[in-house]
Parts: structure tokens; C-alpha cells; sequence
């Protein structure tokens, strides 16, 4: 066995898993929740085992180096993100007793490891080109993801905290985070049928990044490309005027607002200055001693920097201005947005220096 | 009249120390960095022309090119704008700093006093217990108590016996924003005297060279004031692959006619000199060299020589009559389905050179012997013939920066890990134990703060309390 099957069973336990966490917010059965906890940890497990498994496979095959961790390519550090990301939501249940955080922060997760399945992007251990063969960067990528996790872990608590919060269909609030949710699952539903054009279609020199949007927004269809705007603001307005059943689903759980903003302020705090230390300076350390430029405003850069100053402005807003509540949760959705994009976005959409993340 | 400048500048002090000022700043830096990530920055003007024509239409993104182009959008992160944007990021930043900074440093500094009657409602921990025994007799149990949680406690009497012991832990933990804040600062002023005082540039140099230019990268020529000399360059692959593993060049500094350092410089790994380093950055093949084949050529009685020989040129095998000529060269040989042999590629991604041997005159045989192929160096007879390198045909590409900031910018990181370790993982906590007589019993009140993670220092305190009352009940 190696350590791919072991992997395998760790994506279809965690979309179990999140299947599991979801039945439980809307059940509220006790064995249905033991159920999702133990699925996730055994996945857990089997990850890291399939980990550990993949640091040995390449160096047996005389690819890496013993120093070097599985954590250089896309689809690497995709599962090293999912990896912190349930390893720091199991401390957060085991130490507040509480379940209901699964179904917020097991979907992100689930989303990861779908966009891995989407994408089609290589699973190979590939050989590390001599730019990558870096403590700096070692430190700089393992540094980054924990700080992702964290990030992630505070977009779910805030996220649960505006649903918990708003009460009125007209208030900004409840209107962001129901159109945040809405842009999502457009996003999402478009991708999917770029990828189902992409495996019915694509010849072998097309990479799916030339089909983004191009079954939708981007059609050579007029017809095709208005319907999906169309339709994209039907989903919205969809999600807008049901969001409450949301609402109260996650209200019957009685969790504390104090206790998720609470958490969401911890998460960043934790995030930040892993991510200022490992995000930025360990990249530009990195940068520094490959290329002799330690700053060069590439898109990637940039976009760090720009998440940057969004949790920047979430810790001085909350800390020095006393913003509480709705208003800090809203910033740290949009921080991790800006994360998504930092990470995802850039490599789809934009181009520049970190080339070798792409989608390959 | 002094009255008036000094409101002015007051008002110019408040206004720069607002947290309002940041946090605008940090939504303006953040939205309008976004524009350069999406726009190309210091291309080809046809690319971003193109680029708007798709969102402005044909007709449009003319005159559209101009308006951002007169924005500096272009070029945005060096435009005037952008960096009036960071210059009042860094006076917020520094004048804010200083504003907050001196009474965080008598908070610091001061020792901590017995809290005062005033003080006790500002404290956000409370709790209170009775103990059995007078003040006198609980004192020293109390100090050990409070000694196991980590609070080495001073303490001063009030009237009528009672006392209070009181600690503070971590107080410089309150530092770490100004710390932090101060780290990007020196970070900012390592940037803008690499900007202002550095030089940045790239050096061909051919295997064999030496050079005592660099070039800037408009091509103008830069002096370094020492030669520096290309030895080697050779790409190392992995296994049976065209992936590379490492790009090494062999370079030799020499100043004043003397060599005085080698560096073997890869990626990651780059040769420091003279306030110069220099960065492996790419490498290929100098048009119509001519190089020397380095071959190891062993005979069959255990005999090995080196010899280096141009094309055409002819080599003894030591100890025998045979005799090798090079004909032909590839730097890069590959076979095809019917075993016929083609170069795939102009890099040496796998050298070979063909050589025929001959015996006293007479040929004896001949064939390709492959850089990355020891089976092929063994010839017929036994004899062994290496090819080591083609020597002299290939450049590397050498990136040079010299800049004196940028120590500046590695001792504003290590600052800023401080700062940060500071900020966020350490909490300065305070605590006051106030004991007074009741009679036979104490009273005790606990009162403590933390100035981060208030609830973890409460329970601390509460378990500190069960433990002493369970002790005193007994």
C-alpha cells in the first residue's frame, strides 16, 4: 500500500465527516455527532499517516532529500492546509465540547480536498527544482498553511457568528454574509461545469485553467454567458431570502455569541503573527537568498500583503477601537477571502513569481 | 500667536497618531495594491492595452490606457501616490508609536505598589474566601501559593494585621506592539537605502572568464573593483531525467592580481564580496565556442590520465598504441525508435562525444561515450574513457546586488519576531492578594488582571482559590 490509498481514504472520510457534522447541526442526535467526531479523527489519523508515508516514498525514490517534507507543490500544501485545518478544529471541540463548529469548518475542508478532484492537478511526487530546495521556504510554506488553517478556523466562527447575529433581511450583515454564501456557491457551480466541459472536451495541451468560466460568464455565447449572470443573481437573491432557515438552525445550538467572537479573535491572533513571520519575512528571506530581490510586488506578494492589512486592520479595529461583534466578523470573513484568493486566486487568475504552484 | 502654532501642531500630532488614520491607511494600501496585481506592472504597453480592450472595448481602451498610464497605474507600486500612501502609513505608524509609547514604559517600568482602595474597581478578576488562622499564620502558606503559580510576591502590611501580597509576571509583554511597530520602521529604512544607495544588475560569464564589470539593467557598465572568474558550470539532474537538481558554478574572486576567495554558488547559496553578492540566475551556451573535451582515460593496466583536447584533437590510451580522435559532439543525445541518434536539445542536457579509435593506424572502433552514462564509457577492449565535462561553451547567468540596507531589513525581521512573540503569545498579569482579620479567620480577596487572554488567567486564579480553601476547611 502507499501512502495515495491512504490519502484517498482520508478525503472520502472527511467529505463523510462533513456530511455527518451537517446532519448533526440539523438533527442534533448525540450518536450522529459521536459518529462525525470519530470519522474525522480516524481520517485524521490516516492522513498522517499517509504523510508520513509520502515523506519516506520520496526520499526511497531518490527525489528529495531526508530534509524535506512533503509541502512543495499545490496539491501538497492543499493537504497539509486541510491537515492544520482539522487538527485545529479537533482541539477546538475537545476543548469547548462543542460539535456545531464541525459543520462550518469540515466544509472548508471538504472544499479544499473537492477543488483537488476538480482540478485534476498532479498528485505525482515530483523532484524539487534547486530554487525550491530551501530551509527558507520550508519554513516560509509550513508557516503559511498553519496560519491558513487559522484563518480559516476564525472565517468559520465569524461566519456562524453573523448567521447567529443578524436578525433583519435588510441589515448590511445579514446581506453580506448571505451574498458572500451566494458568491460562493456560484463560484463553486461554475467551476463544476467548467470541469465537467473540461473532461468532455479539453484536447491533452489544454490545462484547465483555459476553460475558467468559459462554460458560463465567459461562453462565446451571448445567450449562454447573460443566462449565467442571470441565474448567478437568482441564486444570490435565493440565498438572501432563505438565509434565516440558516439562522435558526444554528440558533437552536445556543452557542454563545461572546464564545465565537471570542474564538474568532484567537484564531487571528494565533494566524497573524505565524502568517507576518512565516507568510511575509520567511518568503522574503527565501526570495532574498534565491534571487537577491526580497521584495518585487509580484501579484503573490501583494495579495499576501493586502491579507495582511485586512487581519492588520480586524486586530487594531477590535484591540485599539473596541469593535465588537458584527462589525470585526465581517473583516475576518473578508480576510480570509483575501486568503482564498492569495492562495488560489492569484495562481488561477493572475501571474507571477510562483509559478510552480500552478495547477500542473 | 505661539498659542496658535502650537494647536497646530497639535493638531497635526493628533492626526497622524489617530487609529483612524491606520485603519483608513490599511484599507487604502490594501485596495489600491489590488490595481497592480492586475494590471501588469512595467510591461510592454500592447500587453495591458490588450488587457483593457477586453474590459473597455476596442474603441475605449485607448484613451483609457491614458488615464491610468497618467495615474501611474503602470508602474503603481513606484508612483508618487502609492508612495505618499506609505510614507504617511510610516509617520502614522512611528508618531503613534511615540504618542502611546511613554506611559506603556512607566507601566513597564514602575515597580508594582499594593493596589489602592481606587484602583481595586479598574481590576477585572475578583474573588474572594475565608482561611482559617489569623493574617499572621496564612501569610507564608499564601506566599508558597502563589510562589507555585509562578508569582514571586512582595508584600506590605495594613493596620490590624491584615497584609497584602502582591506579583506581576510578564510585564513586557506590553511592549511587544511598540516592538513590532518599530521592527517595520527599520524594515521601511533598509528598503528605501537599498533603493537609494544600491545597485542591482547581472554578469554573463563564461566558463574560463573573468570579469571586473557587472551590468545594470539598462546594460550600462558598473565597476566592481575586483575581477571575478567563472571556473565552471554544470547543471547536475535528477536520476534519468532533463529535471534539474542543482545549477553550480565555480567562481574565483581576485583582487589586486591575487585570488582571494572560491565559492561554489548555487541556488539558495550565493557568493558574497566586496558588499556584492551574486546569485546563480540562469545559465546556457555561448554561441560558436569552441571548448575543451575533459576526458579520464584509463587503460586496462590500471593507468589514469586526464587529458583536455579541442575537437578533432587526438588522445593515447596509457599504456597501449591506441589511439582516440574526437569527431563529433551533442550536447545533447537522445535515440529514436530505429536507434538513429539526434540532439533534442541546445543545452548540455546530455553530453556526448564520438570518438574513433584506431590501432597503430588501423581503426579499430568508434562510437558515442555519454556524460550521464557510465556504461558507455567502457570501451570494447576494456579500456575506459570518462567524459567529464565540455569545458568553456557554456555561461552562467549571475545576478549582482549590492545593498547596503539590507542587513537593516534582516535585523528588522528578527526585531519583528520579538515583537511578535511578545504581542501575541506572552499577557503581562497582574495579581493583588488582600488578606485582613476576622476573628480567628482571614479574609481574602484575589484580585488580578491580564492584558491578553483574560479568561485563562481567571481560571488559574479560581483553581489557586479551590485549592487553598480546600485546604484550609480541613
Amino acid at each position: 500500500m502507499d501512502s495515495s490509498v491512504l490519502f484517498g481514504v482520508a478525503t472520502i472520510g472527511y467529505m463523510l465527516s462533513m456530511v455527518a457534522y451537517i446532519t448533526y447541526l440539523v438533527f442534533r442526535n448525540r450518536q450522529i455527532g459521536l459518529v462525525a467526531t470519530g470519522i474525522t479523527v480516524a481520517s485524521f489519523i490516516a492522513q498522517t499517516i499517509a504523510f508520513l508515508m509520502r515523506w519516506v516514498e520520496g526520499y526511497e525514490m531518490g527525489l528529495r532529500s531526508f530534509w524535506r517534507p512533503p509541502i512543495s507543490n499545490l496539491y501538497e500544501s492543499l493537504i497539509f492546509f486541510v491537515w492544520c485545518l482539522i487538527l485545529g478544529y479537533l482541539i477546538i471541540e475537545f476543548k469547548y465540547r462543542n460539535r456545531s463548529f464541525g459543520a462550518f469548518i469540515t466544509p472548508v475542508a471538504g472544499l479544499a480536498l473537492a477543488f483537488i478532484e476538480m482540478t485534476g492537478m498532479s498528485k505525482e511526487i515530483q523532484p524539487l527544482m534547486p530554487a525550491l530546495q530551501s530551509n527558507w521556504l520550508l519554513a516560509h510554506v509550513t508557516m503559511s498553511f498553519i496560519a491558513y488553517a487559522a484563518f480559516g478556523l476564525s472565517f468559520g466562527t465569524a461566519l456562524m457568528y453573523l448567521i447567529e447575529k443578524t436578525e433583519e433581511r435588510t441589515e448590511p450583515a445579514y446581506i453580506f454574509w448571505t451574498v458572500s454564501l451566494g458568491v460562493l456557491i456560484v463560484l463553486l457551480a461554475a467551476m463544476g461545469l467548467d470541469f465537467m466541459k473540461y473532461h468532455v472536451l479539453a484536447t491533452n495541451s489544454e490545462v484547465i485553467k483555459d476553460y475558467l468560466f468559459r462554460a458560463t460568464f465567459k461562453s462565446g455565447s451571448s445567450v449562454v454567458s447573460l443566462a449565467s449572470w442571470i441565474g448567478s443573481v437568482i441564486i444570490i437573491a435565493l440565498v438572501w431570502r432563505y438565509g434565516y432557515l440558516l439562522k435558526k438552525i444554528v440558533a437552536a445550538f445556543n452557542i454563545s455569541t461572546d464564545l465565537l467572537d471570542e474564538l474568532t479573535y484567537k484564531t487571528v491572533a494565533v494566524g497573524f503573527p505565524v502568517f507576518t513571520l512565516g507568510g511575509l519575512i520567511f518568503g522574503a528571506i527565501w526570495a532574498d537568498q534565491a534571487w537577491g530581490v526580497y521584495w518585487s510586488w509580484d501579484p503573490k506578494e501583494t495579495w499576501s500583503l493586502i491579507t495582511w492589512f485586512v487581519y492588520a486592520f480586524y486586530l487594531h479595529a477590535r484591540l485599539m477601537r473596541g469593535w465588537r461583534g458584527r462589525k470585526v466578523a465581517v473583516v475576518a470573513v473578508v480576510g480570509f477571502v483575501a486568503v482564498v484568493f492569495t492562495y488560489l486566486g492569484v495562481n488561477l487568475l493572475l501571474s507571477g513569481l510562483h509559478s510552480y504552484g500552478a495547477l500542473g | 500667536m505661539i498659542e496658535q502654532k502650537k494647536g497646530f501642531v497639535d493638531w497635526i500630532w493628533d492626526f497622524f497618531a489617530s487609529i483612524k488614520l491606520a485603519a483608513v491607511l490599511f484599507l487604502l494600501i490594501a485596495l489600491s495594491s489590488i490595481v497592480g496585481t492586475v494590471i501588469e506592472q512595467g510591461a510592454e504597453p500592447e500587453k495591458n492595452l490588450m488587457f483593457l480592450k477586453r474590459i473597455f472595448g476596442d474603441a475605449l481602451a485607448p484613451s483609457a490606457y491614458r488615464v491610468f498610464e497618467s495615474l501611474g497605474f503602470m508602474d503603481m507600486y513606484r508612483s508618487w501616490w502609492f508612495i505618499t500612501l506609505l510614507v504617511l502609513f510610516s509617520a502614522n505608524l512611528i508618531i503613534c508609536s511615540l504618542d502611546r509609547f511613554p506611559r506603556i514604559w512607566r507601566l513597564v517600568r514602575e515597580p508594582l505598589k499594593p493596589i489602592s482602595p481606587l484602583m481595586v474597581k479598574t481590576v477585572s478578576i475578583r474573588k474572594e474566601m475565608r482561611l482559617k488562622g489569623t493574617p499572621e499564620v496564612v501569610k507564608e502558606e499564601l506566599r508558597q501559593a502563589l510562589k507555585s503559580l509562578g508569582f514571586g510576591a512582595q508584600d506590605s502590611s495594613i493596620e490590624d494585621g491584615g497584609f497584602q501580597l502582591y506579583a506581576q509576571k510578564g510585564r513586557y509583554a506590553r511592549l511587544g506592539v511598540y516592538i513590532t511597530h518599530l521592527s517595520i520602521v527599520v524594515i521601511m529604512l533598509g528598503a528605501v537605502i537599498g533603493i537609494f544607495f544600491g545597485f542591482n544588475g547581472y554578469l554573463p560569464l563564461q566558463e574560463g572568464y573573468a570579469s571586473d564589470i557587472a551590468y545594470a539593467r539598462d546594460n550600462t557598465p558598473h565597476k566592481l573593483g575586483f575581477t571575478i572568474r567563472c571556473d565552471d558550470f554544470d547543471v547536475e539532474f535528477y536520476d534519468m531525467s532533463d529535471m534539474p537538481k542543482v545549477f553550480r558554478s565555480r567562481l574565483t574572486v581576485i583582487k589586486d592580481g591575487k585570488e582571494v576567495l572560491k565559492k561554489v554558488v548555487e541556488v539558495n547559496s550565493p557568493l558574497r564580496y566586496g558588499g556584492y553578492t551574486f546569485y546563480q540566475s540562469n545559465y546556457g551556451m555561448v554561441p560558436d565556442a569552441k571548448g575543451y573535451f575533459i576526458l579520464k582515460v584509463r587503460g586496462s593496466s590500471g593507468k589514469a590520465v586526464t587529458v583536455n583536447r579541442m575537437l578533432g584533437e587526438s588522445f593515447v590510451i596509457p599504456g597501449t598504441e591506441i589511439v582516440g580522435t574526437i569527431k563529433d559532439f551533442s550536447p545533447a543525445l537522445a535515440t529514436d525508435n530505429s536507434g538513429k541518434t539526434f540532439t533534442y536539445s541546445d543545452m548540455m542536457n546530455n553530453p556526448a562525444v564520438y570518438i574513433e579509435f584506431s590501432d597503430s593506424g588501423k581503426a579499430k572502433y568508434s562510437g558515442w561515450i555519454l556524460k550521464r552514462f557510465p556504461s558507455t564509457w567502457r570501451l570494447p577492449d576494456g579500456n575506459i574513457v570518462e567524459l567529464v565535462d565540455y569545458w568553456g561553451v557554456q555561461y552562467t547567468g549571475l545576478q549582482v546586488r549590492k545593498d547596503p540596507g539590507v542587513w537593516l531589513v534582516y535585523l528588522g525581521s528578527g526585531i519583528m519576531t520579538l515583537g511578535l512573540y511578545l504581542a501575541f503569545f506572552m499577557s503581562h498579569r497582574r495579581i493583588w492578594v488582600l488578606v485582613s482579620r476576622e476573628g480567628k479567620y482571614s479574609a481574602v480577596t484575589v484580585l488580578a488582571s491580564a492584558s491578553k487572554n483574560r479568561p485563562s488567567f481567571e481560571r488559574k486564579v479560581e483553581r489557586f482559590i479551590a485549592d487553598l480553601s480546600g485546604g484550609a476547611d480541613g
